[in-house]
């Protein structure tokens, strides 16, 4: 069983998110770098664009496949995680800390309505085999 | 679930499924893509040694006079100048020129052949052959009668010796029988790496035996078809289905120096009539200027935004630490080191024109 964090708020699309005040902090989830292998590329947003909720936020690439990360929620990107860009084996060496990708002013705290708790995320990967 | 009832499963299906390792549909056999990771069987097979399953490869044995029994017509390559215990690579065309398969042919005997050919393609091949040879020759399909584990890696050798002490003697693309756990086996130094290594042919109900005792020695460790595949795009093989199909010709897939035209094969007339004409496309490497790695069917651009060519495999090098990979591209639009991109028309990667062997470092020869 993939590691799931209990602090943190999860997508269908396997991302997280970690608010704090108007801040979020976005990853991908254990059970996605699990699934994706080693990852070998990742294309991360500009500073200062914004992002929808649902919205491509980032692509990353494995030895096995290329996808898109899809932003939790709405709002202004402020940082990334610039140091993925040369060595991104660091999401799979640790998804839920070093390997976190970008920060977000939010502009819609509601929308964490819209996301899954841990709990249910937990029954969400069951579920969906 | 019905598909997965028709994937034939090698002699090693339990020893992968105890070591955890991820199973995938493979040419119509349930195969191994990847172990602990892929990058780390990769470092390991660079670095040290590591064991594949290749049970899936299709093994014919012929007996017969190469010429006389119309053997040698069916390859691009002359099997009358092989000498004996050596392997050769080489392809099988149609008559349009477009490759039927890539394989190995191996003398035994003057009159006494051991081919290896694809595990997709493995009952058109034989099929193939059997219709192109006359009845002075005897064909044997023993695809399911030998399992095939390919150790490769600088330290191959090492452990080899530990089994096998004459093995040292064994020169590149050479082969012979030796006694292996109590078995008589065909052992070849042959490889799909680019390092050193060996392909051992071992009975299909043994070969578990086999790769226990492998991976009981310090520093062997199993690597599964998706490492396989980053280590054979660095050292710049082809891959039956990707750089080589029915409609691509070995002249087009750069693999000319595999094609003798002073004999006679299936297949010959084409090519020489599409050496005459020039090509139309020619399989070149591509390596990314990032990390950003080109990927099977996307499409190459030239600097003009013009479209030339599509990708037909692609990774990541661990080696170079950039997109690598290979495809077609439109003859009259390339030169070395030329700029390029690949992607799609939305976001196209800029890369360069190269050969299409990245990795030339590699323990093959020594």
């Amino acid at each position: 069983m993939s590691d799931i964090e209990d602090q943190l708020l999860y997508t269908k699309d396997h991302e997280w998110v970690n608010i704090d005040g108007d801040t979020a902090t976005i990853g991908i989830s254990d059970y996605a770098q699990e699934q994706l292998g080693d990852i070998t590329y990742i294309e991360l947003p500009s500073e200062s664009d914004d992002v929808e909720q649902f919205e491509q936020l980032a692509s990353i690439e494995s030895v096995k496949a290329a996808s898109d990360i899809f932003s939790p929620m709405s709002g202004k990107i402020i940082e990334t995680n610039s140091e993925l860009e040369s060595n991104p084996g660091i999401i799979n060496k640790s998804c839920y800390e070093k390997g976190w990708i970008a920060r977000i002013e939010i502009s819609d705290p509601d929308e964490k309505n819209n996301l899954m708790t841990a709990e249910e995320y937990r029954e969400f990967l069951i579920s969906s085999g | 679930m019905t598909t997965e009832a028709i994937l034939k499963k090698t002699p090693l299906y339990e020893q992968h499924v105890a070591l955890k390792a991820r199973m995938v549909p493979f040419g119509g056999w349930e195969m191994p893509v990847q172990y602990e990771g892929i990058l780390a069987e990769y470092q390991h097979t660079r670095r040290a040694v590591t064991v594949f399953d290749i049970s899936h490869m299709g093994e014919f044995l012929i007996e017969g006079d190469c010429v006389n029994s119309g053997l040698d017509r069916i390859f691009t390559m002359s099997l009358v100048d092989m000498p004996i215990r050596t392997a050769k690579y080489g392809m099988m065309l149609n008559e349009h020129g477009g490759t039927i398969d890539d394989c190995l042919v191996f003398r035994i005997l003057e009159n006494k052949w051991f081919i290896v050919v694809n595990g997709a393609t493995a009952s058109k091949d034989a099929h193939h052959i059997q219709r192109h040879i006359n009845e002075t020759a005897q064909f044997h399909d023993a695809t399911f009668e030998i399992g095939k584990i390919d150790i490769q890696g600088p330290l191959s050798r090492d452990i080899m010796k530990k089994l096998i002490p004459d093995i040292v003697n064994l020169d590149y693309f050479a082969f012979d029988y030796f006694d292996l756990l109590g078995k008589n086996v065909l052992v070849s130094r042959t490889g799909y790496t680019g390092e050193l290594g060996y392909e051992i042919f071992y009975p299909w109900q043994d070969t578990a035996i086999l790769w226990d005792e492998l991976l009981k020695f310090e520093n062997v460790k199993p690597a599964g078809l998706g490492a396989r595949d980053i280590l054979r795009l660095e050292a710049g093989y082809s891959l039956y289905g990707h750089e080589l199909s029915e409609d691509i010709t070995p002249l087009e897939a750069g693999l000319s120096r595999f094609v003798d035209f002073n004999k006679e094969f299936i297949g010959k007339k084409a090519l020489l009539k599409q050496k005459q004409e020039g090509l139309n496309q020619k399989l070149v490497g591509l390596m990314s200027e990032s990390r950003k790695s080109p990927r099977e069917g996307q499409i190459i651009y030239s600097q003009t935004q013009k479209e030339i060519g599509r990708v037909s495999s692609g990774t990541f090098s661990p080696y170079l630490n950039k997109g690598i990979g290979v495809g077609f591209v439109v003859t009259q639009e390339w030169t070395l080191g030329q700029k390029i991109y690949f992607g799609s028309p939305e976001n196209q990667v800029p890369a360069q024109v190269t050969g299409r062997a990245f990795y030339k470092q590699g323990s093959i020869k020594s």
